[in-house]
Order: C-alpha cells, then sequence, then structure tokens
C-alpha cells in the first residue's frame, strides 16, 4: 500500500526571510525552510515570528516547505 | 543528520533475525498474489479476490495489513487486498464490481505475521488488453527492477528512485508524484518515503539491513491524480490507465534481496 506523498507537519515560524520565505521549527525538532502557499498569499494571511503553522513538506526534498495553514 | 535518519524520523537498520520473519510475511505476499492472479477472469468480481485472500494469508498464521488501516478513525480500509482497475491508481476497495475483458487490475497485498511486514503488488491484464496497456504493465515492471537494481549498500535513495523516472519518462509515460514508496518491517509504513522520481546522487545514503516497498505507479496520460468520495481510491486525473508494481526488499552489500519474489 502506497503511502500519502506530501507529509503535513506542524511546526513554529522561528525566522522571517525575503521573499516570503520563512524558517520554521518542526515539532520532530527539525528545521525547514518554507514558502507560504499561493492560496494563503491570496487571502493576505500574514505570518509572524511565534505563530504555529501546518507545513506541507515533499517526500523528495524534506528540508523545504510550504506553509498551508497557520493557527489561529 | 546522521545518514540513518530523514527529517521524519529514524530510518530502522534490521537484523539478521528481523530478516528472517519479514521473508516469511513476504512468501505469504508473493504466493497471495500468485493465486489472486490464477483467478483473474472477466466475470470475477474484487470481493471474491479479496476473499480468496484473506482465507489464504490468516491459513497461513498472518493477517492482513491493510484491513482496517487508515489515518481517520471512521474510514478504515475495509479490505485485504487494494483492488484498482483501469484508471485507478491505488487504493481501490474491493466489492460487487465485476472484471471485465481488456481492464487492466491492480492489485496490492500487504501481510503481518509474528509483527512483521512484506507488502507487494502487480498489475494484471483481464483477458487480451490493447498495445497502450499492455506496454504500461511491461514499462512498470520493467522500471521496478531498474529501481531494485539501485537498491544497495553506499548508492543513495534517490538513485532508486531516478532509475525508475528515467525508465519511465523515456517510453513515454508518467510517474505519480502524490504517492510514494515506503520503508517496511516492525510498521507497514516506515522511514524513508521511496518517492518515483528525483534525481540522482541525492538522498539518504543507503545501508545494508534497510528495507524498502519500492512500488512505481505508472500512469498512460498525466501524473496528476484525484482521490474519489470514498477518500481511498485514486484516480488518474484523466481517466487514462495506470499500472502498480511493487516489492519488499532488502539491502545487502550486492544485489538487494526481493523478499515478495
Amino acid at each position: 500500500m502506497a503511502k500519502q506523498g506530501p507529509i503535513k507537519v506542524d511546526g513554529v515560524i522561528t525566522d522571517t526571510l525575503p521573499n516570503a520565505m520563512f524558517k520554521v521549527s518542526l515539532d520532530n525538532g527539525h528545521t525547514v525552510l518554507a514558502h507560504i502557499s499561493g492560496k494563503m498569499r491570496m487571502n493576505f494571511i500574514k505570518i509572524l515570528v511565534g505563530d504555529k503553522v501546518t507545513v506541507e513538506l515533499s517526500p523528495y526534498d524534506l528540508s523545504k516547505g510550504r506553509i498551508t495553514y497557520r493557527y489561529k | 543528520m546522521p545518514p540513518e535518519r530523514t527529517l521524519m524520523g529514524r530510518v530502522p537498520v534490521k537484523s539478521q533475525r528481523e530478516i528472517v520473519l519479514m521473508r516469511e510475511s513476504s512468501r505469504i505476499v508473493a504466493e497471495v498474489l500468485a493465486l489472486v492472479g490464477s483467478h483473474i477472469r472477466p466475470g470475477v468480481t474484487t470481493g471474491e479476490l479479496d476473499r480468496i485472500a484473506e482465507e489464504y494469508i490468516r491459513s497461513n498464521g498472518g493477517e492482513p495489513a491493510f484491513k482496517g488501516y487508515g489515518h481517520d478513525p471512521k474510514n478504515l480500509f475495509p479490505g485485504t487486498l487494494c483492488i484498482s482497475i483501469d484508471d485507478e491508481v491505488v487504493h481501490g476497495i474491493p466489492g460487487e464490481r465485476a472484471l471485465h475483458d481488456g481492464e487492466v487490475v491492480s492489485v496490492d497485498v500487504g501481510v503481518k505475521k509474528q509483527g512483521y511486514y512484506g507488502d507487494g503488488a502487480r498489475t494484471y491484464p483481464v483477458g487480451e488488453t490493447n498495445p497502450v496497456k499492455t506496454k504500461l504493465l511491461r514499462v512498470t515492471e520493467e522500471s521496478l527492477y531498474r529501481g531494485i537494481a539501485q537498491a544497495r549498500a553506499g548508492n543513495r535513495l534517490h538513485d532508486v528512485s531516478h532509475a525508475v523516472q528515467e525508465h519511465v519518462e523515456g517510453e513515454g509515460f508518467s510517474v505519480v508524484r502524490d504517492l510514494v514508496g515506503h520503508g517496511i518491517g516492525r510498521s507497514l509504513h516506515e522511514e524513508p518515503a521511496v518517492p518515483n522520481y528525483g534525481v540522482a546522487g541525492t538522498g539518504l545514503v543507503l545501508k545494508q539491513g534497510m528495507a524498502l516497498a519500492i512500488e512505481p505507479m505508472v500512469n498512460a496520460g498525466t501524473h496528476r491524480v484525484r482521490l474519489e468520495n470514498d477518500g481511498w481510491t485514486v484516480r488518474t486525473a484523466d481517466g487514462k490507465p495506470s499500472a502498480h508494481f511493487e516489492h519488499t526488499v532488502v539491502i545487502t552489500t550486492g544485489e538487494p534481496e526481493i523478499l515478495t519474489r
């Protein structure tokens, strides 16, 4: 049985970088570089250091991700 | 990051004792696939095939690994087999559906015995299939063996992925990206994720004793897929046929050992 590809994990924003890129510290202890999803960009969802977010990692390069959700 | 870890966690390295147990569950997987394959003909229902498989697994002291599997407790997988017909890629649910001449049917089975898992899949033609489907089956199976040939100690994980992708795309087909192969052993799904696409020379360094379920899912048309409303069945986005071959292998210093042969 195949495994679902893109993996969703929660983490906390630790740093904001240029070009809407962020450093996210994941709950499993690792840090990834993530950009925000197009949908979140369109809805002008602001992301700040300390926000809790969901990151989708590609199975192929687990050091990069896409932020798909910001917790309130 | 030490080589035996991925970002998502540890990649288990199996002991000799564990490999012996995995051989046993994988042997049952191989036998189920052969048995189910011998029952595939027009008119047989996917539910009948599922019952045949479950009976065989239980009579061999194993448990169907997929039955009751899932992340949503309200929608666990109900079958022993995943049976996916034509444009269904993987995770089709067995039921009243009968097979028809000219279809291709993917059968995926997992077995747990004495705490260890084996996982394998194969796509069968039903009667006579058209040339595109016939080629799709051949190329998908070939790509699995291309991938397996790269699964040796010292190589990198994406050497496997790349070998699969290169062969498939060279033949004009596409590899599914939203679903991946996986490590296997004490759980059905372990680290690492084994994509069927990637850049050679990157990714985890493979070590002797790692066990992988390598499983190319190959589409005749676009690589894009969509999930059915049942929460399980994955179909090709363009309705063109798809094939799926899978083996559980253990990394050695030489040729990998194919447990589900």
